[in-house]
């Protein structure tokens, strides 16, 4: 059975493109999964180990065949260890990006990359001083150097904690030295994990379940909190700007260019050789306006942030913008990335490239990312890229029209900023919100996109309901671009789809109701931003107390279990879409999604309805609030016949004023 | 909605940069980088530029830092779609108006422009102390800046009137088509100035720094906070100075960049306009930032609602408005209804304690005609009898009940009351009078305040008023040889016949470290507390900041040193101070908080101290004027050879005796000198020395030392006899 391009996604442009797909026929990844039906049941319960070589073994969840596997471990050790895996999976590939980072910033400081220069002083020193190293008479550079190698040490640390772990509260650090999961060193804790699940190692499911969340703690307070630092001090702190999403950003007379991945070194390079005039000269040559750079992705996310560079999409976006026959090339670097876009590749144009020496693809370019000289070889790329312009067949040119204007590149340094400006830097007006009962709380609506899904419409709707609600929303990676495409990162926003409380927040600030925090590692901005909520005060100690949630209502990456891990872990109530891979064993559902709460401060739950969802949060919040004793709600919500259109409060105030 | 402003405010910050710019330019052009520049009276420079960049601005060319400053914090206007947030950059263009019409403002007064007559132009320190005061103590709530003219006079007079009522300071600003609430209040005749708490700053918007960087003075005075530091003034702003703006008309782009100025620092903003936009939220300002209200009856309600204001509305039934700010208020002759004593008739007021059973509490008791059945022309017998009681009420206590006389009567709209005991001169306006004011009001209201304020030793209080003249007669004859006893036991008391001492800490609360130690012979350095004060405040409130001090052993008598005083201040200084001289300018001085009323200073070259009084804005023989001592002398820091003491102290047998005494003291300002001349005779002769006060210099024979120096050689100055005081 064909699902209907409507069925499919949301998104007009997607929409579109997928009808040209289908008659141009094309595979896309929907097509193959539901070539895939149906998909095997003993993996989507999680009770299926191939960990030893006497397996594979899966245990009957009808409980009439084996109940236990050839070592004997149970349904319950399985699905914890399995999950554990991808755990440290996920946890491994954002802070493998984080060392990467490192590294590009240690070259940096010491001279050996080219094209890049450390951008994001003040916060290199603000870092320094947190890790107290010496800044007397320093030079950015010299003081980089230090904190790169500081950073570097983290990864490999074999003693003690991670540096981040005293950023986070004090009660949340306790509760991670009695569950015996503070994260020590990012290397050691992931390697730790897996060993823990290698055959015979760990085999009580409570122990590898907290063992998910160390692995997620070392990616949330180690790698991608490294990750996201370290990439605002050398290629500088994102400030918000404007910039547009979706496939109507591609230009028919332009040569466009995608990036495509999660690192932000070679991207940023590509901005900046994107404005050569080697290559804009060439552009002419070839007989194009100019050259459009465009990204998918949380690479799109990075560029987006910094240089305003447009979004063509987010996840699945990856193939539709092929289907557009009007990319040139896609570079990609690493993660979330198809191998099927070779296919693609080859009944249009495009050349996709590869460039990490981490992610190889059969039939794509390889030209390795190197960083000594980056500058030439993001050159080199892009005019391979502007040269591929004359192999492009117009009859097989179609852009979709669609893309929304958004405002993108928040920080949790930054809102300091927006709330009080240079004076009286504060959260307190934020905080005041919350406590007013103008805003019910924050929420970080987060993750990917999967086929499994109607394409972002978990994200809309759940954002929608609960912008109605006077919940802040604020996101990362896929989540934000889903949005952004939908127009709700616009300032213009408020109005349409937020309730009074948090419009007269958005109106007083001049914020979009929906904060793009940048890409998937950056959602330890969120974490950050929690840390700075707590501080101001009044809100609680404790992630647990404050009014806050989660959610990832598409999630399908490993690298969403660690970051749903790091997030529950530290004490924030999290909504995943489909539930995590752990049906297949009623004990491991049950503690994330209730008992977790007494050793962790927060649960799991798992609704794939997006409005339910919300309304789980919405509860949540309620309840958080009613704990801390804070103001019942300032307004009711907005009624729901009332989103999408403007707010006509100021005109029926006026009225009421005479 | 709240874009719309954030976009007046940064374009109305754009041309007050403009304008600082261009004035600049032409100060550089014209008077040269090197000129030297600042503002009258203050110890703080540009004090805005001085709290929020730290910058010491002494000349032209300093400036040039703040107005680069300024341009670097006006940015884009939001733009009408897809604007990027606007709070921060709004609340940057309020800084930057304020800082840059802070450098206009000093380039007027460079090229020496006219302030407007009955306009204030520049606030100074010295004003800033004297209210800082009224504002630690409570009597005066906060202030409000009002721009612009009301719609019409009568709202304009309601407007200052309600705040009037509850002792908040109106600053009256800006003009709309050249007209401001100052001329409706003009045409009105109400009664302006610092004494009515109506006080008109400037007609232009430029002028509303004055306001500002007047309040922010209190950060860097009161709260001690450091120039520079601009997180801790300004949170100090937003919470201990309960100021607000009062907006009336449509608000221009001017007004809309120094509202968020204001609102930076705390100050909401309440317009009386329907065209204003609001911005709810809070977080920059405690409450709502800014507000509208149309209905004017509601204007200063809400205002007070809206900034927090604790005001304590005084719940006396008497006709007339009844607050603090009425204290000053003068009663002319043409508004007289009647005028009691003074130099055209006997007038006496007279408190004594009784036994329980002989006071009624309550009763008001009129004998003799009244307020109305007297002809306006004529000057009648007043005699005013507050008998009272209560089981701690002690007869000692009775001067300090009675002197409060003057606060309670003054208190009330359309009372003067000047003076004292038998001097005293009382007025009661027409106003007054036909809004059925009676002398019986006075009884009311001393009946209400003695209860409110002294409550712990007063349980009872009656008042019995005689406007007969054999009964004033009578009351005199009575009273007369209290009043003298009680001079006799006051000027009586030495250090040496009291063990304890009091101490006073109210100013801890903007120097933590200070501790004023009250002696019978050396009153508090604000003037305002005495030791039988001390004595008072500490049976009326134990707890308070008022306590007793054991002398305990004697260290050092001389320099008046005792081990009990030592440990006690030691304590309650933070551990900041671990000795004390109570007599002593050189060593171990106490240290001051910066309420004193004058500043002793050593004078090193002729061998003695000169006072420098609070009111003196001159320049003195040690090369600074008072303001700039001030900074160096207060904030609880024992500075030896400075020390800030009380007017009276400088009679004192105490004053200064470890190192002579009076014969030290080489010059004072004029003033200072011809106002407590009777005390520092009778001391000086007391010493041994004749005509001793002619010999002490004044700003009119000389404000530098050698000019004093020569004079002192000539008049034979004492100072010159005693030992080497370094």
């Amino acid at each position: 059975m064909v699902s209907s391009k409507k069925e499919r996604s949301v998104d007009p442009a997607a929409q579109e493109i997928l009808g040209i797909a289908a008659q141009e026929s094309q595979q896309v990844a929907y097509d193959r999964y539901e070539a895939m039906q149906p998909q095997c049941g003993y993996g989507q319960l999680g009770i299926c180990c191939h960990n030893c070589n006497m397996g594979p073994c899966r245990v009957d969840p009808f409980g009439d065949g084996p109940q236990e596997g050839i070592c004997g471990a149970s349904a319950d050790v399985i699905v914890a260890r399995n999950l554990a895996r991808r755990s440290a999976v996920g946890s491994a590939a954002h802070s493998d990006h984080g060392r990467d980072i490192v590294h590009l910033l240690l070259s940096t400081a010491r001279g050996e990359s080219q094209g890049y220069s450390i951008k994001g002083v003040v916060k290199l020193r603000k870092l320094a001083r947190e890790w107290g190293i010496g800044i007397e008479d320093a030079t950015s550079a010299q003081l980089a150097e230090k904190v790169a190698e500081a950073a570097l040490a983290e990864f490999g640390k074999q003693e003690g904690e991670l540096r981040f772990v005293e950023r986070a509260p004090q009660k949340v650090r306790e509760r991670w030295e009695q569950m015996g999961v503070t994260p020590g060193g990012v290397d050691r804790d992931i390697v730790g994990v897996l060993h823990s699940t290698n055959m015979g190692g760990s085999n009580e499911a409570l122990h590898l379940l907290r063992n998910c969340v160390r692995a997620g703690l070392a990616d949330g307070w180690g790698g991608s909190m490294i990750a996201t630092e370290l990439s605002d001090i050398l290629l500088g702190e994102p400030q918000p700007l404007v910039s547009e999403a979706n496939l109507g950003v591609l230009k028919e007379d332009h040569v466009n260019i995608l990036v495509h991945g999660h690192e932000p070194g070679l991207s940023d390079a590509l901005v900046t050789a994107s404005q050569s005039p080697k290559v804009l000269a060439a552009c002419e040559k070839a007989g194009a306006k100019g050259l459009q750079l465009a990204g998918i992705c949380c690479t799109a996310n990075e560029i987006l942030m910094r240089h305003g560079v447009p979004i063509a999409g987010n996840f699945l976006h990856q193939e539709f913008a092929l289907v557009t026959g009007a990319v040139e090339m896609m570079v990609v670097d690493i993660q979330c990335i198809f191998p099927a876009l070779k296919d693609l590749a080859r009944h249009y144009h495009t050349k996709v490239v590869s460039t990490s020496p981490k992610a190889h693809f059969e039939g794509f370019q390889h030209i390795e990312f190197d960083e000594s000289r980056a500058l030439d070889s993001a050159e080199e790329i892009l005019l391979a890229g502007v040269e591929n312009f004359a192999n492009r067949d117009p009859e097989k040119v179609h852009i979709p029209s669609d893309k929304s204007p958004l405002v993108a590149g928040f920080t949790t340094e930054s809102i300091f900023d927006h709330l009080g400006g240079r004076y009286r830097p504060s959260y307190r007006p934020l905080n005041n919100g919350i406590m007013e009962g103008r805003l019910r709380g924050v929420v970080g609506v987060v993750g990917c996109n999967t086929v499994k899904q109607c394409q972002d419409e978990g994200h809309l709707e759940m954002v929608k309901e609960l912008l109605r609600h006077d919940v802040l929303i604020v996101q990362t990676g896929c989540s934000a671009i889903a949005c952004g495409k939908a127009g709700l990162l616009m300032p213009e926003a408020a109005d349409l789809y937020a309730g009074r409380g948090l419009k007269e927040i958005c109106d007083a600030v001049g914020l979009p109701p929906c904060l793009h925090l940048g890409s998937c590692v950056d959602n330890s901005r969120i974490l950050t931003a929690c840390i700075e909520i707590c501080r101001e005060g009044g809100l609680g100690e404790d992630f647990a107390d404050l009014p806050v949630a989660g959610a990832a209502p598409e999630w399908m990456s490993d690298k969403a279990i660690a970051i749903g891990f790091y997030v529950v872990g530290s004490g924030v109530f999290t909504v995943t879409g489909d539930p995590l891979p752990v049906l297949g064993s009623p004990m491991v559902k049950e503690y994330l999604t209730d008992g977790m709460e007494k050793d962790f401060g927060a649960k799991f739950a798992f609704e794939s309805d997006p409005v339910k969802a919300a309304h789980l949060i919405i509860d949540h919040l309620d309840s958080k609030r009613e704990a801390l004793h804070l103001d019942s709600m300032m307004y009711e919500p907005r009624p729901v016949e009332t989103v999408g259109q403007p707010l006509q409060l100021e005109a029926a105030e006026a009225v009421a004023a005479g | 909605m709240s874009r719309e402003v954030m976009s007046a405010v940064i374009r109305g910050a754009r041309g007050f940069v403009r304008e600082a710019e261009e004035a600049l330019q032409a100060a550089l052009e014209a008077k040269g980088p090197e000129q030297e520049v600042g503002f009258p009276g203050t110890a703080f420079y540009l004090p805005m530029a001085c709290a929020l960049m730290g910058v010491e601005a002494k000349k032209v060319k300093d400036l040039e830092a703040i107005v680069e400053h300024c341009k670097s914090l006006v940015g884009m206007e939001p733009t009408e779609k897809m604007w990027l947030p606007y709070l921060g950059r709004g609340l940057d263009g309020g800084v930057a108006a304020l800082l840059a019409q802070e450098v206009t403002c000093a380039i007027r007064y460079l090229n020496e422009e006219k302030i407007e007559a009955e306009h204030t132009g520049f606030i100074s320190d010295a004003i800033l102390r004297e209210l800082g005061i009224q504002l630690v103590d409570g009597r005066m709530p906060g202030f409000a800046a009002i721009l612009g003219p009301a719609p019409t006079n009568k709202i304009a007079v309601d407007t200052v009137r309600e705040l009037q009522q509850r002792s908040i300071l109106a600053f009256l600003l800006c003009n709309t088509d050249g007209r401001s609430m100052y001329d409706q209040l003009v045409e009105e005749g109400v009664e302006m100035g610092w004494n009515t708490y109506i006080v008109p700053v400037g007609r232009d918007t430029t002028s509303a720094i004055y306001v500002l960087n007047w309040a922010m003075r209190g950060a860097l005075t009161f709260g001690g906070h450091k120039k520079g530091d601009y997180e801790s003034c300004l949170r100090y702003c937003r919470e201990r100075i309960f100021a607000f703006g009062l907006t009336f008309g449509p608000i221009p782009d001017d007004w809309y960049a120094v509202g968020a100025g204001a609102i930076v620092m705390g100050f909401p903003v309440i317009s009386d306009h329907a065209s204003t936009p609001e911005v709810r939220p809070t977080g920059v300002t405690t409450y709502e930032a800014l507000i509208r209200e149309t209905d004017h009856s509601k204007l200063v309600p809400r205002a007070i609602e809206v900034r927090g204001v604790k005001v304590k509305v005084e719940e006396i039934d008497i006709p007339v408005a009844y607050a603090a700010a009425f204290e000053g208020e003068r009663v002319r002759r043409e508004d007289m209804q009647t005028q009691y004593g003074g130099k055209y008739s006997n007038a006496v007021e007279f408190l004594r304690s009784r036994e329980s059973d002989e006071v009624e509490d309550g009763r008001v008791e009129v004998i003799g005609p009244d307020l109305d059945e007297a002809s306006p022309d004529v000057s009648l017998d007043l005699g005013i009898l507050i008998e009272v009681a209560g089981r701690k009420m002690r007869p000692d206590f009775e001067g300090i009940l009675e002197r409060q006389l003057h606060r309670y009567l003054n208190n009330a709209m359309g009372v003067m009351h000047i003076a004292q005991r038998d001097q005293l001169w009382l007025r009661v306006s027409k106003d007054a009078c036909e809004a059925g004011f009676r002398l019986k009001h006075l009884g009311t209201i001393l009946h209400a305040k003695f209860l409110e304020e002294y409550g712990g030793i007063v349980d009872k209080v009656q008042v019995t008023v005689y406007t007969e003249a054999d009964k004033v007669a009578q009351l005199l004859q009575e009273a007369g040889p209290a009043f003298d006893a009680r001079d006799a036991r006051v000027r009586g008391m030495t250090d040496e016949s009291v063990d304890t001492f009091y101490s006073c800490t109210i100013c801890q609360s903007y120097a933590p470290n200070h501790v004023c130690v009250i002696t019978p012979e050396r009153l508090g350095l604000c003037g305002a507390y005495n030791w039988l004060d001390g004595q008072a405040s500490h049976e009326i409130n134990p707890t308070g900041p008022n306590q007793p001090i054991k002398k305990g052993q004697p260290i050092d008598p001389k320099r008046g040193e005792w081990k009990g005083v030592n440990d006690f201040v030691y304590a309650h200084s933070n551990r900041a101070t671990e000795q004390f001289s109570a007599y002593s300018l050189m060593e171990n001085p106490m240290t001051s908080c910066g309420c004193f009323e004058v500043i002793v200073a050593i004078l090193p070259e002729c061998n003695g101290v000169i006072g420098v009084s609070r009111e003196y804005q001159g320049e003195t023989p040690i090369g600074m004027p008072f303001s700039t001592l001030a900074g160096s002398v207060g904030g609880g820091a024992q500075t030896p050879g400075f020390v800030g003491v009380g007017r009276l102290y400088l009679s004192s047998r105490k004053f200064v005796s470890a190192e002579g005494g009076l014969p030290r003291l080489v010059w004072l300002p004029k003033e200072l000198k011809e106002a407590i001349r009777p005390q520092l005779e009778a001391r000086a002769k007391e010493m041994g020395f004749e005509n001793f006060v002619d010999k002490i210099a004044d700003e009119t024979i000389a404000t530098d030392s050698d000019g004093v120096m020569a004079f002192l050689e000539k008049v034979e100055h004492p100072a010159f006899t005693l030992d080497p005081l370094m």
